[in-house]
């Protein structure tokens, strides 16, 4: 056992360390990420470490960054590009859907893509506008992309590890309000990356979450606690595919379900997670699924992101409605 | 001096400025591109055909003007700056070094003009007219946007990057269509873009829409050598002005950090473009003397001995020599000036502190420009959520 405590940002930089030392077809990509070490400083020291051949700064252009990987990708060589921000993941839209996302197939399995995107995600920062997105929702409608967030330090060594060692396409979507809290990572966990997760066991309501997210429902889970109510709280981990067993088989127990998401609630990800529940614990849900998420508002300036991300007494008043509901 | 890149002429410059034959050299030699440039750090004033004839109309207050633009924005700067430090702003993008590209251009510009900026183009908004604590306002977190861009003809900062030189395409189309069915006064927009941005698609396309349409717009790039921590030549091995012979118009290179120089050549760029004639791209060469933003550390990146360099080609510095040369400014105009400024910092420090974003509630006004179901059922029960608390304080009391 190798338990260290470390914050996100460290565990995301040793995963990407080990990841050019054991693969040495791995390249790091994009704004800032050589010299800089990226502007939340997640690829420090790698350039340094592995070289400018390896982990460099490229033009500033998002689509290029994607264009240029999907090439790489081509080529035999394994990308993990980075997007400066969520917002600007947007201009790279075209290249990730139409090209990242469909290679493979269009190949039938000539040109996997085994290009993990980097993109910090979602907000909590006071950042500027664009800062702040949650591109879950649109990423996971890809047919070819593989979409997953981690919750805390652990979660960001053993996903990226794994995700980038796949195949395939990832969107890896870094909480940036949580990378700077640190916890133990056990950098030889058996735990497995994939599916889903039981952050927190519980009986009465199931709070289904990822990214951020997850910590302010173990928030919650330990003020209901002291009413009585006792929350489990299921970290998705994957967005796309979703763990369905796992999700299923919790709601089966505790038969009442809150989804909470910060991206807008319209095809926000808390509709899917919703309508496989109902899929899969039709008979045994005692009432409909509660989505807790943001507005279906353009995010707003950074004074007013506390009212846009559900919040404590949101979630809890969401936990409360599925705990009230009489079935008529 | 041949600034003007005329697209039939460029091959044949850039051969004879480089000594090959497709204009490209293996080592970026931005110094060997020939630039606009009328006012040197000693302060001394050379003519040039073109461009003279445009500070030749100027009168001695106008020139002063210059000097005071550039030192009042700085100043303002220096203050949001503070105000940051001091935690009543969550970030700002500091513009110290660019002033002679910024008040230069924004000068030359007239109010029927449209402006796209960036996000740093403080001086370019103080030629507006803007009252510049607004633009704290989205620094401050308490609000996307700030001001009216109607009013002064000051677009709102645009934070994608490279996303405002297409709309500046569109406007100035729209405009010229304007201008055809006799509805208005010729005018044409300015785009603002970095060097770093110069790499996205949108620029590229936004010239090749220019071009096609000969759309009254002019692109102006202030190169301030860094993009965050990406030095220029990551992003071309030759000067961007040359790219403007690739798409048919005219270029011209101008020393960013000449003030009347920045002047003259937009005045010239912007009088083809209302003319006309089709877009122009200019391209300012300049540095960016502090950090990126406040959240950026440039010692991590490039050496103090680059920006003391730069500092000696302070835009500020060669105008003050120039004006004292004149016998047009002494020790009570600067005096002065530096008041003006404390002014302006007293009032945008008294005007932050009152700013504070509505609820989230005014957050669904402007979703849409019409009455939408959804937003009214979410605007409805975040009524409804504030009230609880409410009900409950008041079962509480
Ligand atoms: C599309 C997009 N990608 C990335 C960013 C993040 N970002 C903000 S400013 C910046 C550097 C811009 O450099 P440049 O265009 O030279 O302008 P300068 O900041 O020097 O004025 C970057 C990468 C962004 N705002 N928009
Ligand atoms: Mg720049």
């Amino acid at each position: 056992m190798s338990e260290q405590m470390m914050s996100m940002q460290q565990a995301l930089n040793r995963a990407l360390a080990d990841t050019l030392r054991n693969d040495p077809t791995a390249l790091i990509l994009g704004e800032d990420v050589g010299t800089l070490g990226g502007v939340f400083r997640v690829t420090q020291g790698l350039a340094k470490e592995f070289g400018a051949e390896r982990v460099f700064d490229t033009p500033l252009a998002e689509s290029g960054i994607l264009g240029l990987s999907v090439g790489l990708a081509m080529a035999g060589f394994h990308p993990i590009p980075e997007v400066q921000f969520d917002g600007f993941a947007y201009p790279a839209v075209n290249q990730i859907i139409t090209q990242l996302g469909r290679m493979n197939y269009r190949s039938r399995g000539v040109f996997p893509m085994p290009v993990t995107l980097r993109v910090p995600s979602f907000g909590g920062i006071r950042a500027p506008e664009h800062h702040g997105e949650s591109l879950e929702a649109l990423f996971a409608h890809v047919p070819g992309l593989k979409v997953v967030s981690p919750a805390d330090p652990q979660q960001a060594y053993s996903l990226l590890r794994y995700a980038a060692g796949l195949s395939d396409p990832v969107i890896f979507m870094e909480p940036k309000a949580r990378y700077w809290q640190k916890a133990a990572v056990d950098m030889d966990t058996t735990q497995s990356p994939l599916g889903a997760r039981i952050a927190r066991p519980g009986k009465h309501v199931t709070l289904v979450a990822w990214g951020a997210m997850v910590a302010r429902c173990l928030q919650v889970a330990e003020l209901a606690a002291e009413d009585g109510i006792i929350v489990e709280v299921v970290d998705l981990r994957w967005l796309k595919p979703i763990d369905e067993a796992t999700l299923t088989e919790s709601v089966t127990r505790t038969r009442r379900a809150v989804v909470v998401h910060e991206g807008p609630r319209t095809a926000g990800l808390g509709a899917e997670v919703a309508a496989l529940i109902s899929e899969h614990c039709f008979d045994t849900l005692k009432a409909p699924v509660e989505r807790v998420t943001g507005f279906d508002v353009p995010y707003p300036s950074g004074d007013l992101e506390d009212e846009y991300i559900p919040n404590i007494d949101r979630i809890l008043f969401g936990i409360q409605r599925v705990l009230e509901h009489r079935r008529g | 001096m041949a600034e003007v890149h005329l697209p039939t002429t460029e091959f044949e410059e850039a051969d004879a400025a480089h000594g090959n034959q497709h204009g490209v050299t293996d080592e970026p030699n931005a110094d060997a591109e020939p630039m606009v440039s009328l006012l040197s750090v000693e302060g001394e004033l050379t003519r040039d055909e073109t461009y003279s004839p445009y500070l030749d109309a100027l009168s001695a207050e106008e020139l002063l003007s210059f000097y005071s633009d550039m030192a009042t924005v700085r100043r303002f700067d220096q203050e949001a700056t503070a105000l940051q430090r001091q935690g009543e702003l969550a970030m700002w993008v500091p513009m110290t070094g660019q002033e002679g590209a910024q008040i230069g251009s924004g000068r030359a510009s007239k109010p029927a003009d449209y402006i796209f900026p960036t996000y740093r183009e403080h001086g370019v908004a103080l030629t507006r007219g803007l009252d510049l604590s607004l633009l704290l306002r989205q620094f401050r977190g308490v609000s996307n946007a700030g001001w009216d861009p109607r009013e002064t003809n000051f677009h709102m900062y645009t934070l994608v990057l490279a996303a405002q030189t297409l709309h500046a395409v569109g406007y100035a189309m729209g405009m010229a269509r304007d201008v055809a069915a006799g509805l208005a006064e010729a005018a044409a927009t300015i785009a603002y873009f970095g060097d770093g941005a110069s790499s996205e698609g949108d620029v590229h396309e936004s010239m090749v829409f220019a071009a096609s349409y000969q759309a009254p717009v002019v692109f102006f790039c202030q190169n301030n050598r860094w993009a965050i921590s990406v030095p220029f030549e990551v992003q071309s091995k030759v000067p961007l002005v040359r790219r403007a012979g690739g798409y048919g118009f005219p270029g011209i290179r101008v020393d960013g950090n000449d003030v009347l120089a920045v002047y003259a050549v937009t005045q010239w760029a912007l009088e083809h473009a209302r003319s006309g004639k089709g877009p122009v791209l200019i391209e300012a060469d300049t540095y960016r003397l502090g950090a990126h933003t406040t959240a950026d550390d440039p010692t991590k990146y490039r050496d103090r001995a680059q920006e003391d360099a730069w500092r000696l080609k302070d835009p500020l510095l060669r105008l003050e020599k120039y004006l004292r040369s004149l016998g047009l400014a002494d020790d009570e105009f600067f005096a002065k000036v530096s008041a003006v400024g404390d002014e302006l910092a007293a009032h945008v420090r008294a005007a932050v502190v009152t700013m504070s974003a509505k609820d989230i509630g005014a957050s669904f006004a402007n979703v849409y420009a019409t009455a939408h179901p959804l937003i009214a059922e979410e605007s409805a029960w975040q009524r409804a959520y504030e009230a609880s608390f409410a009900d409950a304080e008041g079962v509480a009391e």
